[in-house]
């Protein structure tokens, strides 16, 4: 789950980790009284989406006078910002963080992410702020410092230190920025953090080690645990199909084709997209219905995919493990009686209970496709949406 | 012979009062594996499915000498059933649940250094020696004993290529879920290695899909290690960039991860690549037919 800068700003300041200050507005009028509690001389008006990129794409305006203000916030509230992170779509603009200006003497990058390798979280570094940290990995690796956390003792200062040094952080400013990377690895570890970016993290002129931008993204398997977080979550900011998804627990990522997918697994569903587009035909959606799924589960996901109007058919392909047949086939029947099923429906079943499924399946009533395997099933589709 | 499990092998069933585990250990008692206990606190003392319960691991393993357990505990506490059983000593630990938070895993990893138990998982299908013994939620029925090896990141992608070979009359000597979390227990390395060692294996299949760079480290292992031919497939070749698929791990990021760059791991192997799911065994027949053991895989 990610969260808007803001937010992350928030959350910083609980730990506290430096940040600029700044206040969240919804329309133009907050923008400005924003700015006059903020009381600097220059303030910055930055639009609020789940992307990066928003400077190079115009969402990030500096104000010298509250007319400013006002005018940067009608204009960016209710546009649609296109970055290289949001697609050709682009996200609109629904909140603006009003931030003081800052006096930047020089950017630099840090990021707290699980690296798979070695298991462990890792700090990541680099002199080479406000620029996308992987086109630097790639330009210019040796300028990224890495320290592997070991989750015993945590971040330790020594590595924070090490790291301060590396990135050539001034030497009378390296407590702070000591301070500041022990802060986020400890809001990173309580909050069940995924990735934490800090770009840039900037010395000031008059001395400060602070944040200017944050991004967060949470480990969607622990937030039962953290309540607070969950309550950050902007619904605007996700495809709707997804949030009905998340409901029922059901993994759901909509894509650009017409031929709806409910399958078992997140691999057999990744393949069975990949199976359909081998033969031609282009996916509508990646869904994993998981392995506990009920009846019920499956009838929503089968309502999910019928709401989008680019379905002109549907593949379920289920290989059942700790997924039986016949919930499946239940689900499946349920769910085509009550939305009136009008595209046509290719099923395949293999696996746990597969008989007492094709069965169920069979006396439905339902004019139902079955087909053998997953390549006949995908061809059958393919063939049948045209 | 086998990897891992056999006949032979004790299992003992962690949260063994729960729905899914009722179930499942249901399957594999009629399939014939020795399940000696099960495990839930505060109901030892209690039978589950015929099976004795117990409040403790350490307990469990006291009294009927199990070896190796299996996990179906909920994910808020499956770190902690993991734990337990390193504890306990025992040999694997087969973790099938799914979402559990994956900074619980790091410090189940730290935690495991040193110590003796071999990890499974978590989020996998488990583990299968045909005909022997079953451990996890494989369908049993479409597994035969064989020679060739399965490894695999995908649960439902395992019994689809399980499946196939099964229907040519290739059995399988073990198949190992290694599970789709970012961290996990055994990797590719690992299972591969035990393969290699195992006189009865004769070829692998090797199951990988988007994120991270396993399949990529496997293949030059494969390249520098492997005696044996090793068939591969990768999942989400159609995937798009920045959206995770379903497993914690499989997501392409920062253009790093993709399908494509693990086929060209594998294949600079000197790997066969399948090029749907389809065709796994397929291939699998292709290679083991040119290295001339077909004969010696094909056992009905």
């Amino acid at each position: 789950m990610n969260i808007h800068e803001y937010q992350g700003k928030q959350l910083l300041r609980q730990y506290g980790v430096a940040v600029s200050s700044g206040l969240v507005a919804f329309s133009p009028e907050e923008a400005v009284k924003a700015a006059k509690e903020l009381g600097t001389d220059v303030v910055v008006v930055k639009a609020q989406i789940h992307a990066g990129g928003r400077g190079k794409a115009g969402g990030v305006k500096i104000a010298k006078n509250l007319d400013e203000v006002r005018t940067y916030a009608k204009e960016l509230l209710g546009k649609v910002l296109v970055t290289h992170q949001t697609g050709p779509e682009g996200k609109e603009i629904k909140r603006l963080l009003v931030e003081e200006g800052c006096d930047i003497k020089k950017e630099y990058y840090l990021g707290l992410v699980l690296d798979r390798a070695t298991s462990r979280v890792t700090l990541m570094g680099s002199e080479e702020g406000g620029m996308d940290i992987e086109e630097v990995a790639e330009a210019t690796p040796e300028k990224i410092f890495k320290e592997v956390i070991d989750p015993v003792v945590g971040l330790t200062g020594f590595q924070a230190r090490r790291m301060a040094f590396n990135m050539n952080i001034p030497a009378n400013l390296v407590n702070k920025a000591v301070k500041f990377m022990l802060g986020l690895y400890q809001v990173f570890v309580d909050k069940d953090a995924a990735i934490v970016e800090i770009n840039p993290l900037v010395v000031t002129g008059g001395g400060d080690v602070m944040a200017l931008d944050a991004k967060f993204n949470f480990d969607a398997n622990a937030l039962y645990r953290h309540k607070d977080i969950l309550e950050l979550r902007d619904y605007d900011e996700e495809d709707a199909k997804e949030i009905e998804a998340s409901k029922y627990d059901l993994s759901y990522i909509s894509l650009d084709g017409n031929i709806g997918c409910m399958v078992n697994g997140a691999g057999l569903a990744m393949a069975t997209m990949d199976t359909i587009s081998y033969y031609g035909g282009s996916p509508a959606n990646f869904l994993d219905v998981g392995g506990g799924a009920t009846a019920e589960k499956v009838t929503e996901a089968f309502k999910i995919i019928l709401s989008d109007k680019n379905v002109k058919g549907i593949f379920v392909n289920i290989f059942g493990g700790i997924m039986k047949c016949d919930v499946i086939a239940e689900g499946v029947i349920t769910a085509a009686k009550e939305v009136g099923l009008q595209v046509p429906l290719v099923v395949r079943l293999e696996g746990t209970n597969v008989e007492l499924g094709k069965k169920l399946l069979n006396e439905s009533g339902l004019n139902i496709i079955a087909a053998g395997s997953m390549a006949d099933g995908a061809q059958k589709i393919v063939e049948l949406v045209g | 012979m086998s990897v891992y499990i056999n006949k032979d092998t004790k299992v003992l069933v962690q949260g063994i009062t729960g729905s899914t585990a009722l179930f499942h250990t249901k399957q594999m008692l009629e399939y014939g594996t020795k399940i000696v206990a099960g495990v839930t606190p505060g109901k030892g003392g209690t039978e589950a499915e015929g099976v004795p319960v117990f409040n403790t691991v350490e307990e469990a393993v006291k009294a009927t000498g199990a070896n190796v357990s299996v996990i179906y505990v909920p994910a808020p506490f499956a770190a902690d059933a993991i734990l337990e059983a390193v504890d306990a000593d025992l040999d694997m630990a087969i973790c099938i649940t799914e979402h559990i938070p994956v900074l619980d895993m790091v410090k189940v990893k730290r935690y495991m250094e040193g110590k003796k138990t071999r990890l499974v998982g978590p989020n996998c299908p488990g583990v299968i020696t045909p005909e022997e013994c079953k451990i996890g939620i494989m369908p049993g029925y479409i597994h035969k004993k064989g020679h060739v090896g399965v490894v695999s990141r995908s649960g439902t992608l395992t019994y689809e290529a399980v499946h196939q070979l099964s229907q040519e009359g290739i059995g399988q000597s073990t198949a190992v879920g290694i599970g789709g979390d970012p961290v996990n227990g055994t990797d590719f390395i690992d299972a591969l290695s035990a393969f290699n060692e195992d006189p009865d294996t004769y070829a692998v299949v090797m199951i990988g899909e988007i994120g991270g760079t396993a399949e990529e480290e496997a293949a030059e292992w494969i390249k520098a290690n492997m005696t044996k031919p090793v068939v591969g497939f990768i999942g989400g070749q159609t995937a798009p960039e920045g959206k995770r698929m379903g497993h914690a791990g499989a997501i392409i990021s920062g253009g790093k991860g993709t399908a494509a760059e693990k086929i060209k791991a594998m294949n600079a192997a000197g790997m066969e690549v399948a090029a749907t799911p389809s065709v796994i065994g397929e291939t699998l027949i292709k290679v083991i037919k040119e290295k001339g053991l077909y004969d010696q895989c094909k056992t009905h």
